[in-house]
């Protein structure tokens, strides 16, 4: 996608390493994250995606190996700072009161959008609403939502913090946790295609995904993790093959791929019954 | 379904009225429950064994703010001035502490049912207090005659500090509170405090007595103004502090992880959330002894009527608290007059049916 020659990683992470009661959860992972890319992190569980993911939001922090952020040590960059930079949507969002959506929502904005007037603040959060399809949730409590719905919202704040902070920093980089465990297919594919349309706007995307097929599509830049290990890295067409799939994923199953460019190209599953005579 | 890059689409006149009303009904509550609360203490300054109407007393404290000698003349005026303004200044002040502390915990701790009263806090702060006045006077009989006020909002303070800091780090593991642990450490945290203070009491002389006495029910009866002077230094910093809390507390409930995320500075947040509260208690607990439920039952209400947004959750359990301890007041010194009821009696008796009216309500409480 980007020409990295001329524009260097938003975020670099070298090396990075990671235990937790003895056992490491990452080792030796390296990983530069683009910008106007979407990067998405595949691997079965327990492979150590979230940690990575969390070692790059600089949730945890690296027991060994570096992270910078336009060249700057993660580490040394104030955590305001930071919050105009990135924003994460992380894997579970329980809410101890019973907060509005739109009160959830407005918390990405609350505090490194303070600098922005309060109509420009609003218009924000019912812009991100809208565009992560819960407008229409905006008055009810959070707490009475389902599990899609709750993980829309969340993703709605992320789009407000993210918006917000586009006033301040310029590259910024979105970090996105299964974002799409609860969804039904609709809002599978709609939230990915928002991710994609976010990276085209500059951002660097980081996807943590379980669906090969919805990775190998979304992604500019295909991270495959297995035992703390980045395995292989790079296009999806180039990076995932057979061998990858029964060694990574423990399966034993061959890729299909579409057919060359301008070829017409059928897959069975589309049948849609009879037509009407 | 229409997901679009976030542009200029205009919020419809849905949402933008849903905002404009939750600010109108904040202002409301802010203006209506401060009002209240100034109607309430004016009305509480006239009550007790000689009462004065209201009118006078506005009188009297409007001539004396004003520095108009007309007014200040009769015998209610001395009554006003050196006995019931302090009582009821120091039961708003104490009212609102113990009621901010409330709401200050149970956003420390992610959880609706975290009180100072009934995690032990305050026990641990009666504790100090008790061994203060105990031991103090013991071994401080040769130096000193009398152990000045202020040293008992210290020594109280300090056994707040450390009851909250035990409770924080037996409940919090990586980030997440277990309220069971919670609640089961505070159970034993007081039932040990609470011994060591029984022990205290063993070994105390009769007037040591009857102060311990007076720790364990909670009154008001004791107001001076020396003693408002030694509280009121160490309440008012924490209502003044309330605003920069709100916002990082409204962030720390989607998650420790997330309001790090969000640019919150969680470590900060959450050690002045602990320092506030274990002064706050240890001052209440200092002048008034242990009044319970003040910080369960008035932030749940709040949070009732206009929902848990700190920012407005904090102000108003602040006027609320200080409104039900000053009517708690007045009911304890009317019910039985001449005689004074104990106004830790009355909060317990309005605050545990209610207390269970929740539990009744939302069974759901513990899964947190």
């Amino acid at each position: 996608m980007s020409d990295a020659a001329t524009h260097p990683p938003i975020l670099s992470g070298r090396e990075l390493g990671f235990s937790a009661g003895g056992r490491a959860l990452v080792t030796n992972a390296s990983l530069d994250l683009l910008a106007g890319t979407t990067t998405i992190v595949i691997g079965p569980n327990g492979a150590g995606k979230s940690t990575l993911l969390k070692l790059l939001t600089g949730e945890i922090a690296p027991a060994g190996g570096e992270i910078d952020i336009g060249g700057e040590a993660l580490r040394a960059i104030p955590g305001w700072r930071l919050a105009c930079q990135r924003a994460v949507m992380a894997q579970h969002a329980r809410l101890a009161f019973p907060f509005s959506v739109y009160e959830v929502a407005r918390l990405g904005v609350d505090g490194i959008g303070r600098a922005l007037p309060r109509p420009r603040r609003e218009a924000i959060v019912a812009e991100c609403l809208a565009a992560a399809g819960v407008f229409d949730l905006a008055g009810r409590s959070y707490q009475t939502l389902s599990g899609g719905e709750q993980q829309r919202v969340q993703f709605a704040r992320v789009l407000c913090q993210l918006e917000a902070g586009r006033s301040i920093a310029e590259r910024q980089l979105l970090f996105l946790d299964e974002p799409i465990a609860s969804l039904d297919l609709c809002h599978q594919l709609a939230l990915l295609d928002m991710a994609r349309s976010i990276a085209a706007r500059g951002v660097a995307v980081l996807v943590v995904l379980h669906d090969l097929n919805l990775a190998v599509t979304y992604a500019d830049h295909l991270v495959v993790m297995d035992r703390g290990r980045i395995i292989a890295q790079g296009p999806p067409a180039q990076t995932l093959d057979d061998a990858l799939l029964q060694q990574v994923f423990r399966v034993d199953l061959s890729l299909s791929r579409a057919p060359a460019p301008g070829m017409p190209f059928l897959l069975p599953q589309q049948h849609r019954g009879r037509p009407a005579a | 379904m229409t997901f679009a890059v976030p542009s200029q689409a205009m919020p419809t006149p849905s949402l933008s009225g849903l905002v404009a009303s939750r600010r109108r009904l904040g202002l409301i509550a802010l203006g209506g429950l401060g009002a209240a609360c100034l109607l309430l203490a004016v009305i509480a300054v006239g009550q007790g064994a000689v009462a004065i109407a209201p009118g006078r007393v506005a009188a009297i404290l409007a001539g004396w703010l004003t520095g108009n000698g007309a007014a200040l003349e009769g015998r209610d005026v001395l009554v006003v001035l050196n006995i019931r303004l302090p009582r009821v200044l120091l039961g708003l002040l104490v009212g609102a502490g113990l009621a901010v502390s409330g709401a200050l915990m149970q956003g420390l701790f992610r959880n609706p049912l975290a009180d100072p009263g009934l995690v032990g806090v305050s026990a641990g702060a009666g504790l100090a207090a008790a061994a203060t006045i105990v031991l103090g006077d013991r071994f401080l009989a040769g130096t000193l005659m009398k152990l000045p006020f202020a040293v008992l909002p210290f020594g109280a303070f300090c056994g707040g500090l450390v009851s909250t800091l035990v409770l924080y780090v037996i409940a919090t593991r990586e980030g997440r509170t277990s309220v069971a642990t919670m609640l089961l450490a505070g159970v034993a945290l007081g039932a040990l405090s609470g011994a060591l203070t029984g022990l205290l009491s063993f070994v105390s002389d009769d007037r040591q007595l009857r102060d311990l006495t007076f720790w364990s029910l909670g009154s008001l009866g004791g107001a001076s103004w020396t003693k408002l002077s030694a509280v009121a230094p160490i309440i008012l910093p924490l209502l003044l502090l309330m605003p920069f809390l709100a916002r990082g507390l409204n962030g720390l409930m989607l998650g420790e992880a997330e309001a790090y995320h969000l640019g919150i500075p969680v470590q900060r947040i959450k050690a002045m959330a602990i320092l506030l509260v274990a002064l706050a208690v240890g001052a209440s607990v200092a002048a008034a002894g242990l009044i319970g439920f003040v910080g369960i039952v008035v932030p749940h209400l709040v949070r009732l009527w206009v929902g848990p947004d700190h920012r407005l959750l904090l102000p108003l359990s602040a006027l609320g608290g200080a409104m039900l301890l000053v009517a708690a007041d007045i009911v304890a010194r009317l019910i039985v007059a001449p005689a004074e009821l104990p106004i830790g009696i009355v909060t317990a008796a309005l605050g545990a049916p209610f207390f269970l009216w929740l539990l009744l309500r939302r069974t759901s409480l513990l899964d947190v």
